[in-house]
Order: structure tokens, then sequence, then C-alpha cells
């Protein structure tokens, strides 16, 4: 399919994964501003990380970046299963699979040869990233339009159903950023891979 | 922070004046200025190092410009058939909590005996009208969910007047944009015409099926489940109809002006 056999990363995944990165650090570093406005877990996120200085500020910027989410979301996820991508990337994904690949990489033993093969613990983890983004934009849709959406609200338990949603598949996210981050810190020709595509 | 003594620029007698004006403008405006001042920083820490205060204004005159795209976004969503739900009286969150950009040691008290509705702009008939008068039209109640922009939600139980019925009895003109309000705590708040004319949107003048006690708006709020809480005005005093954008007290601070579902 595509003219370089040597690439990895063909242009519009790099693209949509960089302004996703954008999208996603704006929303969540925002987002902890404006639920530290009630803290209904009982803690509050340190002012130093957060971003837009106070309520107002930081729901600007969440509902400025929830754009860029969405419609880069949508672009990925749709060149993704038109492109026949979605399906030779990410499956077959088979549980004893994953389960013998997080094994490996406990005992840093996982192969990197080819980064255009995903394991299945990547295949995993990005399957589940997908679905968790998709679930932070259908429980952020509820708590901005409640009324709007009748039949997503009561499947998501109502507006405070959607609010404990909404944060907890955001901290699900800040998970898979961290280990993200380190696996990439571990293997530093993945960001290579990911800004020149080789 | 040090001050130093600097020498003072020439100034020609015109750019005095425009200098002038700009200063009244953003003493006028303390919160506005702030608020341009605080929304880049990521915490202490300024997003954009070495940045001047113009780019600041640039990305706060950007992200104001999309809160306003989403206004117009959220008018195009906005069913005015759909319903917000309703709940058992049971559920009634007691203590109902007390919210407002002041506490509640200063809460207004207002003489329900003087106290006149005041009318303007597009209005047919803009006579002022008493508590009395209110009180001797149609009433409804609902319990319904209250919904504050902090993220925590009460439900309570208002009762009033259906504010289409009092918007058409006065013969406002109903295809006109903006309703605006003025109210006895300095408050002020504007909203969206269909919002208006919803099923639900009330004049209420009961809280709990008792008089609206003041700290919840005596002796009159707009009562909208479909708005977040800063979009229900309390102890109002004026309504306006207007086509020039009314603003309000919180949204031209940079909450968004829809405020709502």
């Amino acid at each position: 399919m595509s003219a370089d056999e040597r690439s990895i990363h063909p242009l519009w995944l790099r693209i949509t994964h960089w302004l996703n990165a954008i999208a996603v650090i704006i929303l969540i570093t925002s987002g902890w501003r404006i639920y530290n406005a009630t803290a209904f877990l009982g803690f509050s996120i340190p002012r130093d990380v957060t971003l837009g200085g106070w309520l107002a500020g930081a729901l600007q910027w969440h509902f400025a970046a929830m754009w860029l989410l969405v419609a880069n979301g949508i672009l990925y996820l749709l060149i993704n299963a038109i492109s026949g991508r979605l399906r030779y990337q990410f499956f077959p994904i088979s549980p004893r699979q994953v389960l013998r690949d997080v094994g490996a990489a406990l005992r840093g033993k996982l192969a990197h040869d080819d980064l255009r093969h995903y394991n299945s613990v990547q295949r995993l983890a990005y399957l589940f990233v997908m679905f968790d983004s998709v679930l932070l934009v259908l429980s952020g849709l509820v708590l901005w339009k409640s009324v709007q959406f009748p039949l997503l609200r009561e499947l998501l338990g109502g507006y405070e159903g959607a609010r404990r949603i909404h944060f907890f598949a955001m901290a699900a996210l800040c998970a898979f950023i961290v280990v993200h981050v380190v696996m990439v810190a571990l293997v530093p020709r993945t960001l290579i891979a990911m800004l020149r595509g080789r | 922070m040090t001050q130093s003594f600097q020498q003072s620029p020439i100034v020609v007698p015109g750019e005095g004046i425009a200098i002038l004006d700009v200063a009244i403008g953003r003493i006028a405006q303390p919160s506005r200025r702030a608020f341009l001042q605080r929304t880049l920083t990521l915490g202490g820490l300024t997003l954009l190092t070495g940045c001047a205060t113009d780019d600041q204004d640039s990305i706060e005159a950007a992200l104001m410009h999309i809160s306003r795209f989403n206004d117009f976004v959220q008018g195009r969503l906005f069913n005015p058939k759909l319903l917000a739900p309703t709940y058992p009286e049971s559920m009634i969150t007691d203590p109902f909590p007390f919210n407002a950009y002041y506490s509640e040691d200063e809460v207004r008290d207002i003489d329900g005996d003087t106290w006149r509705l005041e009318l303007s702009g597009m209005i047919a008939d803009r006579k002022p009208w008493t508590l009395a008068q209110l009180q001797a039209l149609p009433q409804q109640s609902h319990v319904t969910r209250h919904i504050c922009v902090e993220g925590w939600s009460a439900i309570g139980k208002w009762g009033g007047v259906p504010f289409s019925h009092f918007l058409r009895l006065v013969g406002a003109d109903l295809s006109a944009q903006y309703v605006g309000f003025k109210c006895g705590d300095d408050y002020s708040t504007s909203i969206d015409m269909a919002t208006a004319l919803h099923p639900q949107t009330i004049m209420a003048l009961t809280y709990n099926d008792q008089p609206l006690p003041p700290r919840y708006g005596f002796p009159m709020k707009l009562r909208m489940p479909t708005k977040l809480g800063y979009k229900n005005p309390k102890h109002i005093q004026a309504i306006f109809v207007t086509n020039t954008y009314p603003g309000g007290y919180w949204e031209d601070q940079g909450y968004n002006w829809f405020g709502g579902s």
C-alpha cells in the first residue's frame, strides 16, 4: 500500500498521533482544574499541573480542545477502518497471547525487532485507549448536554454517573500514558519512528 | 513585587486620553484582567515562557471566539421539546446548597411589598408587576436537578409561573434573540429565546412549596433545569427582551454564555 516499504508509521498516523497528544494534554490538564472546582473525591490536583488559571479559563480550554480530540479521533478511526489497518494491526488478539507477552515484557524479553508489528500487549493497550477515548467523549457529551442525549444519559447512570465515568476514564487514560511514555523511554527508536516514520 | 521609579514617558494630549480610556477600562473590569493574566498559566508557570501579554491576549481572544462558536453550536443542538429529567420528592437534596458570587451572610433582603418587576425592550406591555399579581397567574412546579458549573448537582423543587406564558401575556417579541435579567443582588445574565420558551422554564416564586427564601432568590428567580446554575438568576428585578447580546456577570468574565444542556 505504502510507497515507501521501510515506513513504519504512515504520515497520517503520525499527524493524528501528535494532534491527539496535544488535545489530550490540554483536555487532561484543564480537566484537572475543572475537577478541582468541587474535588468530589476528596483530594485536589496540585494547581501547578493544571491549565486555565481558574474555572472559566479551564472550561474554555477544555471546550476548545474537545473539537480537536473529536475531529482528529474520527479521522484516525475512519482511516484505520477504511485502510484495513485496524483489522491487520490489532487483530487477532488472544488472552493467552496477551498473558505470554506480559510475562515476556516483565522479564525484559519482549522483542521489538519489527516496530511495524504490534505485540499482543500493545494491541490490547491501543484498543483499550481507543475504547477509553470514546467513553470519555460520550460521558463528556452527557455532562455537557445531559438533556439533549437522554438515552446516552440513562446508559451512563445519569449526570452523576457520567461524571464519575468521565473521571475514572481520564484516570485510566493517564495510567496508559504513563506506561506508554515509560515504554518509549525504554525503546527510544519508537519515538523516532513516530516522528520520522522510519 | 518590587517597584522601581521610571522616567515618565512624554505623553501627547491625544494619546493621554486614549491611555486613560484603556486604564479606566482595565480598572473597571478587574476580574476580566485577572482572567487574562491567569488563563495561560499552567499553575505558576507561563505556558509560553517569555511570551508577551499581547500573545496571551490573542490566545484569550481565540478561546473567547471558540466559546462563542460553542454558543452557536449549542443553540443549534437545543431541542425545545426535550425535557430535563424529573425526580420524586423523596430525592430532593436537603439542605439544598446555597451558591452565589457572594457568601451566604451577604444575601440581600428584598421587601416583597415594595418589590416591582420591571419590563423593558421588545415587550408590548411594559407595566411593572407586583408579587401578588405574579402569584395570581397560573402556577406549575417541577422537581429537577440543578447542575452547577463547578460540577456538583442537587435536586430541588421549584414552583411558579411558566415563563413562556408570562412572555406571551406581556406581548414579548418571541422572535427576538435574547432575554436579559437584572437582579437585586447586582447580578445579571441573559438567555436564548428558545430556552426562555422551554416548557420547564419557570419564574420561580416558591421553593419546596414555600415562598422562595432570600438565599434562593426571593421574591423571584428564573428556574431552568436545562441551564447551569449561573444562568438561573435570583432576586430578579428587571427583564428585557433584545436582539443585542447582553452578556452577564459571569459570562463577561469567561463563562460560556449558552451554559446549558
